[in-house]
């Protein structure tokens, strides 16, 4: 369970985020949705301690965000963010070990080594795993980064639109990896998806931000309609039945 | 030694079924850094070993022959210290500043230190040049640069709007102005106090007084000793702030601490044999090329051992070959940079 609770952040004068007060249930996954700007990332990024807030508190499993050591926050959330890039040439395993940091302060040890090898073969990276991250493609790439956090083994995991850049195909394995996490590895997830249908059908629980504020909140079946994704995105969307369940067309 | 290697039961060899996360791609390359590493402390041990025996009129191993060697031990210890300064403080702010092709010179040491030079000689003559030798002038010196650098640390790395760039920015521009002002000032030196100075602005090891050992080794020992100590959290701090914070590392106050380390090195070995822009770039570089792993625990051995080498080489080739000790910056910027300029070419890419 992850509290939000007046949480504030401003940047210059007129963009601010919140008050937000959130409760994000425990277990399955949570789409954070709205326009360009609305705040996702900054919301998910206080959640991750990686950015401070000005007011407000945020607690994880019952950790105060603030206040809570970081090493020891790195064993109950991690964090993913939408650019990464390394000065080092890593190949695949290296980088997943080092989802192993806050356990073996990088001495790896048998289990560590064996939850690394777990953590690949869940995201399909078996036999690339020796590959350079340079070598790889853009969703072999994104996946590794995925079992990296995935590898840390805490209960949240906070991906910051992890399909960006993604092609239909790629976007479409890294929805099923994720809902695989949640369900078999038993994962909170929360992600930033700008693709509302992606959210009707992979998310179960869908949070809306617009300017800064939470507008809705709600499973996909509350948020996937007319009224509420029009008022949200600004845009005329309507909402059709497709074959697996609602779908927003909005062009 | 070979059978040795192979009875021995070695951690960082993969079991043939089990997978495991190896420093290195390969094993192949796994294999080339320990033949690089023996083909380095062969190359060291060779030119350290050169630059006491060559020309020595006894013979090996007899009373005279040490005498003489003694004599020039002491410029092979500064040349360690040198190394082990240079290399470990460049690969580290490298890292620091998530950077592969900045040097920790940019920081303003250098200038701090001709500057400092100039001025004796500009105020107080040839005499102050004099006066700057000794060993509390010694520690005054590093004392300055090390305190000139923390303020711009602490100034520019802790507050709200803390920026990595900003400080560097900083840096070379403080470095700038302080190169401007030791340039305005020699212009007015009269040309035999201009010459003196000179020789001093070239970095090199003949400027090392013996003297200043006592201070200088244990303040490199230590700081280099601190920062490879820390080589899994640098190794954690190439990852970038975000997934450093991420790992429960604190990157700002990790950044701090290493940058303080790196000041401390810096400082030693510009005050100690003056500056020596090129060499801490060039061999971190090169480490990177021929170790063929990212991690510190593998760089930093590679790193000093290039730059003893590089160093040792470059002056026994000066005294030996061109008769023309004390300019070792020179030939180290020549044949270093053209050397650079291969191994990237070749390898194309940094």
């Amino acid at each position: 369970m992850i509290t939000l609770r007046d949480v504030r952040k401003s940047y210059e004068d007129e963009v601010t985020i919140g008050p937000v007060d959130l409760q994000i249930p425990t277990g399955g996954i949570t789409a954070l949705v709205g326009p360009n700007g609305a705040g996702k990332s900054t919301l998910l990024t206080m959640i991750g301690r990686l950015l401070g807030m000005d007011d407000g508190a945020i607690e994880i499993a019952g950790y105060d965000v603030a206040s809570t050591a970081s090493k020891d926050l790195a064993r109950i959330v991690s964090i993913l963010r939408q650019e990464n890039h390394f000065i080092t040439r890593l190949t695949v395993r290296q980088l997943v070990g080092f989802g192993r940091f806050p356990y073996s302060k990088g001495r790896l040890t048998q289990h560590c080594e064996d939850t690394i090898s777990k953590a690949i073969d869940f995201l399909e990276l078996t036999e690339l795993e020796h590959r350079y991250l340079d070598q790889l493609s853009g969703g072999q790439r994104q996946r590794a980064y995925v079992a990296m956090v995935l590898c840390q083994e805490t209960d949240h995991v906070l991906l910051d639109e992890p399909l960006n850049n993604l092609d239909m195909k790629h976007s479409v394995q890294m929805m099923r990896h994720l809902k695989r996490a949640a369900t078999e590895l038993d994962r909170t997830i929360i992600v930033v998806l700008h693709d509302i249908n992606f959210a009707g059908r992979y998310a179960d629980h869908i949070c809306a931000v617009k300017d800064g504020r939470v507008v809705e909140f709600g499973t996909p079946a509350t948020i996937m309609t007319d009224e509420v994704l029009t008022r949200v995105f600004d845009t005329e969307v309507q909402v059709i039945d497709g074959p697996n369940g609602a779908l927003a067309v909005y062009y | 030694m070979a059978e040795a290697t192979i009875t021995r039961p070695d951690r960082r060899t993969p079991p043939a079924s089990g997978r495991t996360t190896s420093a290195f791609g390969t094993p192949r390359a796994h294999r080339r850094y320990r033949i690089t590493l023996a083909v380095l402390i062969v190359l060291a041990v060779g030119f350290g070993f050169g630059l006491l025996a060559w020309d020595n009129p006894m013979p090996v191993g007899s009373d005279g022959f040490w005498r003489i060697a003694r004599m020039r031990a002491t410029s092979v210890l500064v040349m360690a210290i040198v190394a082990i300064c240079q290399a470990t403080a460049t690969v580290s702010f490298q890292t620091a500043t998530n950077n592969r092709i900045i040097t920790p010179s940019i920081m303003g040491f250098e200038s701090l230190y001709v500057a400092i030079q100039t001025a004796a000689i500009y105020f107080l003559g040839v005499s102050g040049l004099v006066a700057l030798t000794g060993l509390p002038q010694f520690v005054m010196q590093v004392a300055v640069m090390v305190g000139l650098s923390l303020l711009l640390y602490g100034w520019l790395l802790s507050g709200r709007y803390a920026n990595l760039q900003v400080m560097l920015l900083v840096g070379i521009i403080i470095g700038g102005g302080l190169g401007s002002v030791s340039t305005f000032m020699q212009r007015l030196l009269t040309p035999s106090d201009f010459d003196i100075l000179t020789a001093r602005l070239f970095g090199s090891v003949s400027n090392a007084d013996p003297d200043y050992f006592p201070v200088a080794i244990p303040l490199c020992v230590a700081a280099a000793v601190a920062l490879w100590l820390r080589a899994r959290r640098l190794n954690v701090l190439t990852l970038g702030r975000d997934a450093t914070n991420n790992l429960g590392l604190d990157h700002r106050s990790e950044i701090m601490k290493v940058l303080f380390g790196v000041s401390l090195l810096m400082a030693t070995s510009t005050a100690l044999v003056g500056p020596m822009t090129f060499l801490g770039f060039l061999v971190a570089t090169l480490a990177y090329q021929i170790s063929g792993s990212a991690d510190h625990r593998h760089i930093f051995p590679v790193a000093i051992l290039t730059c003893f080498v590089v160093l040792s080489g470059a002056y026994f080739i000066m005294r030996n070959v061109f008769y023309a000790q004390g300019v070792v910056s020179i030939i180290i910027e020549l044949v270093g940079g053209s050397v650079f300029l291969v191994v990237l070419l070749r390898k194309g890419r940094l």
